[in-house]
């Protein structure tokens, strides 16, 4: 049994998971944060062939794969209070109602207990679908497919190209979001395919991120209707790809293409209408933008690979080593000295952090101290400073919050006290003045008292 | 004991007897006092009471388990969160160092006492004690009295009246140990400052008495004694570790001290008792952390000095003119008042600049509100929310003094006849504290001690007039020869004269001072004195008159006596009257005062009910939270909190942050959401509530909920009293505001209490609660207590993930079967 990951990270608000975390063994631990088995959902198991390349490069990164029927009557989660996976892969868009005993509340509690989830829907997406992705933060065109189920993310600027001219759902879209952390080190080159329903984010969420955005000009409306009134949902506000890092640190991916995961996609070439901002080759590009250019591959390979590493907690996951505060009397002033070491899991063993960013508070109410922690490039972060001239219970706060990090909070309480009786200094140089008088005024007294007695 | 004012064979032997008896009455006066206060350990179990002594008692082990430094030292990082507590700088440590010494040397002994234990039976023990210092003041003023029955040719017939005036005087003091409004603070497991304060107070006093020799005019008559001005200083030091109310000390004894100067009485004995008492004492009480530069800075203690520049230029006038021609001294006089007047015109000019400066012109919240009884009220509703610091009501008079009450007047009667220094003290010691009892009722405390030694006055000498009459009359009764008679009352004045012989030739040359000493005992007194005896169990009442006979001077003068049938019959009522008190007193100590208030107990037609579940709670809290988690709750249930529980709590009933208890206050009477983000930013885990409405404990926090509004609006002025009130009225049924049906202290309160009847009827408001179906979205309850009195919520954590901004579906379908969204936004009050 592994310590649980959230014991480490101190905030309060993660207490209510720790009891649920505590009680499984599983791979989502301190140790190796890494899930281990996936659970597959799918409406037919046609999929599983279907989208088999994807399913393929997940099983050689080492993980268990467990396919099973949205409404399959055994379908369950966890059992005698442990979950049997450590993530889910929701690729059943048209589930009107899982099979067992889960349910909307299953899928939350499980992403809740720092379980993580891939959510693939697409324009048959069930009300209990986007009821997941909406408790996610993340909105699916609603209002429209409400009327008209079938809406679609339009774009008559950067759609594949295909041999046939089609109505410009299918997507090529290279709007990616800026983080070598969420997407790799390697730049993903190619454009994305992309056929499916857009969703909306809400600004003010701010665990919620849009990973592949659609371009400027693209909307979401029935391909095949006409369109009556504006569409609800246009432009760079369509996400068409977005993750949610929740408090817990759970991760979860949602998109509105299933199609995207298949094999036709992951293989096939892109060829991007228009004039695109990226290109494979600057030389192409040279010649002239209205040429159609053509790819290789798409890039929903490199894409749907990177990103799964990270939902899957291959990278981006920190954690803090020893954490050492500690108080000490220095020439009369009290001295804090703070050290904490981070770590970032590199997918098969834990590196040492190293940025120059970390910084630390010394909080009561509010930050009396902030300092830049100078790190030693081993994952060692420290710094010492002089208290503030305010006793009281302080704490040291790391608030660590980085794009496609987990989060690190660590608070450590330690009380300033007042000096003790017998730290002050002894003697005070401008005292001197007292200690005269009074030494001076018992000597008189000794000498009166002996004059006195003995003079008479 | 008895006064050793003479040395004959016959005597002697008389005064060993009476000595003894004394020593074993004094003995069992102290059995008495201490048994008395037995009745809470025995009727509910050895428990630390109330709120403060749970501090105390935490405090205390603390300094046992660590020992003094670490205890001077202590910052408590566990209460007051996050701001913390220096405790060894704010508390008086007299109480907690007294028991700690206590359990130091029992354990030394191999007497293996817990602290608790220690820690419940330190104020019993030391309402012994005070009974034994109160019996030594008595005997101060009451001197001349005990003089006559200890003079010289006692007969059997005196001796036996002299036992009943001991043991009449006895048994009031022990009475006065008795008292209930002293009872009500000193009962076993009531572990506060004022168990030991009391003794020191009075102790205080009696050495003030003695160490000024008021009443020793035997002895170093007009030198004093620098051994007991000593003593008193060091007493006076005990006071100001022990009790906030040494300030009652240092401006009583200088009011006496002017009281003396003013009426002629300055004396070399004088200055001497009080010189080294402001010296001294100030010295010794700034070295009291908590007191500190306060000894000198605040107007509290202003008067001491006044008096003490007052003092010494009148012991200069006294020297000069001692030295000095008459008519000399008329320039010097003049000189001196000149320059006097300058000086002190300068030093109050500073005074008043210096004072002037400060705010609440430099006295302290609870000093002004002392003097200015609607302070407190006005300005700071922190004191005035405390309900001990509320004027008593004319019952509690009855209640706490009981026939004391009749008593006391005859006692300041009594006081006068002889007008003495120490009598003088005494009834300026009633006076002051009659006020200050009238102020705030925890003051009754100082008022009990001065009620009885005055009534301890008035009976004596009603006893010692009756047992004279009797005396006088039963040699007639059985016809023996009157020359035994008059022999007595040769012996008698033969002593007297020997007596005031002896004090003319020990005394050539203080004149004043004799004449003021003598007067009393040389002039013929006839003095008329009623008593009142209107004890509410006594059947009869009425007034009796009573003639009183004092000294007498010469053989010739007649002697004033009552009939026999008389006396017998006062001095028998009088003990029925004693003996009434005495049946009250038990009472009040047995039913009215022994309860802990940490477990609560009632009668009903089915037996009798036990409430435990404050100590449940704490409990719950001890076991089921982590170490460091931090519980809120109103600042009435803190120090219970840090020593029950050992949980870090944001206020207790040491109120010294307004801001902080205006914060949890302004919580409590937010909406759910911003109380939780206060809570939340005060790092704050668990919520405490007190409920009284399921088994009808009116103190609970729904009935203090008003000053939670009024002290948190005091800081944060978006909380408005008239928001909770409708029409001026303070309500929870259905009439009720919505502000207060809204707020953080009614949603813990009543979440669920309909379940219970199903009506939600509240049994200490008598009236059905106004909201009674709700849900609570930013709290879960964790734990209620059996009876419901105590609730536990805890904080919940912000959710895990943001929800996004699609509306529910409209489809019923779909809603029905997400039983999880249902349950989500069921609210049917939003």
């Amino acid at each position: 049994m592994a310590k649980p990951f959230a014991a480490l990270a101190i905030p309060l608000f993660l207490l209510s998971v720790v009891s649920l975390l505590s009680l499984r063994c599983g791979a989502f631990s301190a140790d190796r944060p890494t899930d281990r088995r996936l659970l597959v959902l799918v409406d037919d198991l046609a999929i599983r062939s279907s989208h088999s390349l994807y399913f393929s490069t997940l099983q050689s990164r080492g993980y268990d794969l467990d396919f099973k029927l949205a409404d399959d009557p055994s379908l369950a989660l966890s059992q005698y209070g442990q979950y049997l996976y450590d993530g889910l892969l929701l690729f059943s868009p048209s589930v009107q109602r899982f099979g067992g005993s889960l349910d909307l509340a299953g899928i939350l509690d499980f992403v809740d207990a720092g379980h993580d989830l891939i959510l693939a829907a697409d324009s048959s997406a069930s009300d209990l679908i986007r009821e997941i992705s909406t408790e996610c933060g993340v909105d699916f065109d609603e209002a429209i497919s409400f009327q008209d189920p079938a809406a679609l993310v339009i774009d008559h600027t950067s759609y594949a190209v295909s041999e046939t001219e089609g109505d410009h759902t299918l997507i090529a879209s290279d709007i990616f979001i800026e983080s070598t952390t969420i997407l790799g080190d390697e730049k993903i080159e190619a454009p994305v395919l992309f056929r499916g329903i857009g969703h909306s984010l809400n600004a003010a969420n701010s665990l919620v991120l849009k990973v592949l955005s659609a371009s400027p000009a693209a909307y979401s409306a029935n391909p095949a209707t006409k369109l009556s009134s504006p569409p609800s949902l246009t432009g760079s506000a369509i996400s068409l790809v977005s993750i949610v890092q929740a408090r817990n640190n759970a991760r979860v991916l949602i998109t509105g293409s299933l199609d995207m995961f298949s094999n036709r996609f992951l293989k096939s070439g892109v060829q991007k209408a228009g004039s695109s901002i990226k290109t494979q080759s600057p030389l192409l590009f040279s010649f002239g933008t209205a040429l159609v250019l053509r790819s290789e591959k798409s890039g929903n390979q490199q894409f749907l690979t990177e990103i799964s590493k990270w939902v899957f907690h291959e990278r981006g996951h920190l954690k803090e080593g020893e954490c050492m505060a500690q108080v000490f009397l220095s020439m009369n002033f009290l001295v804090k000295e703070y050290s904490v070491e981070i770590y970032e899991w590199s997918g098969s063993s834990w590196k040492p952090y190293v940025v120059d960013d970390v910084q630390v508070q010394f909080y009561m109410m509010s930050p009396y101290v902030l300092k830049t922690l100078s790190t030693d490039k081993k994952g060692l972060y420290s710094t010492s400073f002089k208290v503030p001239d305010v006793y009281g219970v302080f704490q040291f706060k790391v608030e660590y919050e980085r794009l496609g990090y987990t989060s690190l909070s660590l608070s450590k309480q330690i009380p300033v006290r007042p000096f003790r009786h017998n730290e002050y200094e002894r003697f005070i140089t401008t005292a001197f003045p007292y200690y005269g008088a009074s030494f001076s005024t018992m000597a008189a007294f000794f000498i009166f008292t002996v004059v006195y007695l003995y003079n008479k | 004991m008895v006064d050793p004012s003479e040395a004959k064979g016959e005597g002697s032997l008389r005064k060993a007897f009476g000595g003894v008896l004394g020593f074993f009455i004094l003995l069992l006066i102290g059995t008495l006092a201490f048994s008395i206060r037995l009745f809470s350990v025995i009727k509910y179990e050895s428990v630390i009471h109330e709120f403060d002594p749970y501090f105390n008692y935490r405090v205390t082990q603390f300094l046992t388990k660590n020992g003094i430094y670490d205890f001077w030292n202590w910052f408590d990082d566990r209460t007051w969160y996050p701001l913390g507590r220096v405790i060894g700088g704010t508390v008086y440590p007299g109480l907690t160092l007294t028991a700690g010494s206590i359990w130091w040397l029992l354990n030394n002994l191999n007497i293996p006492l817990s602290v608790e234990t220690v820690c419940v039976f330190t104020a019993p023990i030391f309402s012994a004690n005070a009974a034994w210092a109160t019996y030594l003041l008595t005997k101060a003023p009451a001197h001349l009295f005990e003089v006559k029955g200890t003079g010289a040719g006692l007969t059997a017939a005196v001796l036996l009246a002299m036992v009943i005036l001991f043991l009449l005087v006895f048994l009031l003091i022990s009475d006065n140990q008795n008292v209930p409004s002293y009872i009500s603070r000193s009962v076993a497991g009531s572990y506060d400052n004022e168990a030991v304060a009391i003794f020191a107070l009075i102790f205080t006093f009696y050495l003030y008495i003695k160490s000024s020799d008021l009443k020793n005019y035997t002895q170093t008559l007009n030198t004093g004694s620098l051994f007991y001005a000593t003593l008193n200083a060091l007493s006076y030091f005990y006071m100001v570790c022990s009790w906030g109310g040494y300030t009652f000390i240092i401006n009583l004894i200088p009011m006496h001290v002017l009281l003396c100067i003013v009426t002629g009485r300055y004396s070399s004995r004088l200055y001497i008792a009080y010189a080294p008492l402001v010296v001294f004492g100030t010295l010794l009480a700034s070295l009291v952390p908590v007191v500190g530069f306060n000894a000198v800075m605040t107007s509290e203690h202003f008067a001491s000095f006044l008096v003490f520049i007052i003092i010494h230029v009148v012991a200069l006038v006294y020297y000069i003119k001692g030295i000095l021609s008459p008519k000399m001294f008329k320039v010097a006089m003049t000189l001196i008042v000149t320059i006097g007047i300058a000086v002190c015109g300068a030093v109050l000019a500073i005074l008043i600049a210096l004072v002037a400066s400060s705010p609440t012109k430099g006295w302290s919240g609870r000093s002004l509100s002392l003097l200015d009884p609607t302070y407190a009220s006005k300005y700071i509703p922190i004191i005035a929310s405390v309900s001990e610091h509320q004027p008593p009501t004319w019952p509690s008079y009855f209640m706490d003094i009981n026939v004391l009450a009749f008593l006391v007047p005859a006692g300041i009667v009594a006081c006068f006849l002889p007008l003495s220094d120490a009598s003088s003290f005494v009834i300026l010691y009633i006076t002051t504290s009659v006020y200050f009892s009238g102020v705030m009722v925890r003051l009754m405390l100082v008022l009990a001690p001065a009620a009885c030694i005055m009534s301890g006055i008035a009976l004596s000498e009603a006893f010692d007039v009756f047992t004279r009459s009797i005396k006088f009359q039963l040699p007639k009764l059985f016809e023996t020869p009157p020359s035994d008679v008059w022999q007595l009352i040769g012996d008698t004045n033969n002593g007297t004269q020997d007596e005031l012989a002896k004090v003319d030739s020990k005394i050539p040359t203080e004149k004043s001072e004799t004449t003021v000493k003598e007067r009393p005992s040389k002039k013929n007194r006839k003095k008329e004195k009623e008593i009142l005896e209107k004890g509410k169990e006594i059947k009869e009442k009425g007034k009796e008159n009573v003639e009183k006979v004092s000294d007498k001077r010469q053989n010739a003068k007649k002697l004033l006596v009552l009939p026999l049938e008389a006396s017998a019959v006062a001095i028998l009522l009088l003990i029925i009257l004693g003996a009434f008190y005495v049946v009250h007193c038990v009472w009040a100590a047995a039913e009215a005062y022994s309860a802990p208030s940490i477990v609560l107990t009632s009668h009903s037609h089915d037996g009798l009910h036990v409430f435990d579940d404050f100590r449940e709670a704490y409990a719950w809290l001890k076991h089921n939270t982590d170490v460091d988690d931090k519980v809120a709750s109103w600042w009435d249930y803190g120090y219970q909190t840090t020593a029950m529980a050992n949980r870090t709590v944001i206020v207790d009933n040491n109120t010294w942050n307004n801001t902080h208890i205006a914060t949890v206050g302004t919580a409590m009477s937010s909406p759910e959401k911003p109380a939780w983000e206060i809570f939340n930013s005060l790092d704050v885990k668990y919520v405490l509530v007190v409920f009284g409405g399921f088994v009808g404990y009116p103190s609970d926090d729904i009935n203090k909920f008003l000053w939670m509004v009024r002290i948190g609006g005091g800081v944060f002025p978006h909380i408005r009293e008239p928001d909770y009130l409708r029409d001026g009225q303070y309500r929870i049924d259905a009439q009720a505001t919505p502000t207060m049906l809204n707020c953080l202290m009614y949603k813990l309160s009543y979440y669920r209490f309909v379940e219970t009847d199903g009506k939600g009827f509240d049994r200490v408001r008598r009236t059905e609660i106004g909201k009674k179906h709700f849900k609570l979205t930013h709290f879960e309850e964790v734990f209620t207590t059996h009876h419901w009195m105590v609730r536990i919520y805890k904080l919940k954590p912000p959710k895990n993930m943001t929800r996004g901004k699609s509306k529910k579906k409209i489809n019923p379908k779909t809603r029905t079967k997400i039983s999880y969204q249902k349950n989500r936004n069921k609210n049917p009050w939003q």
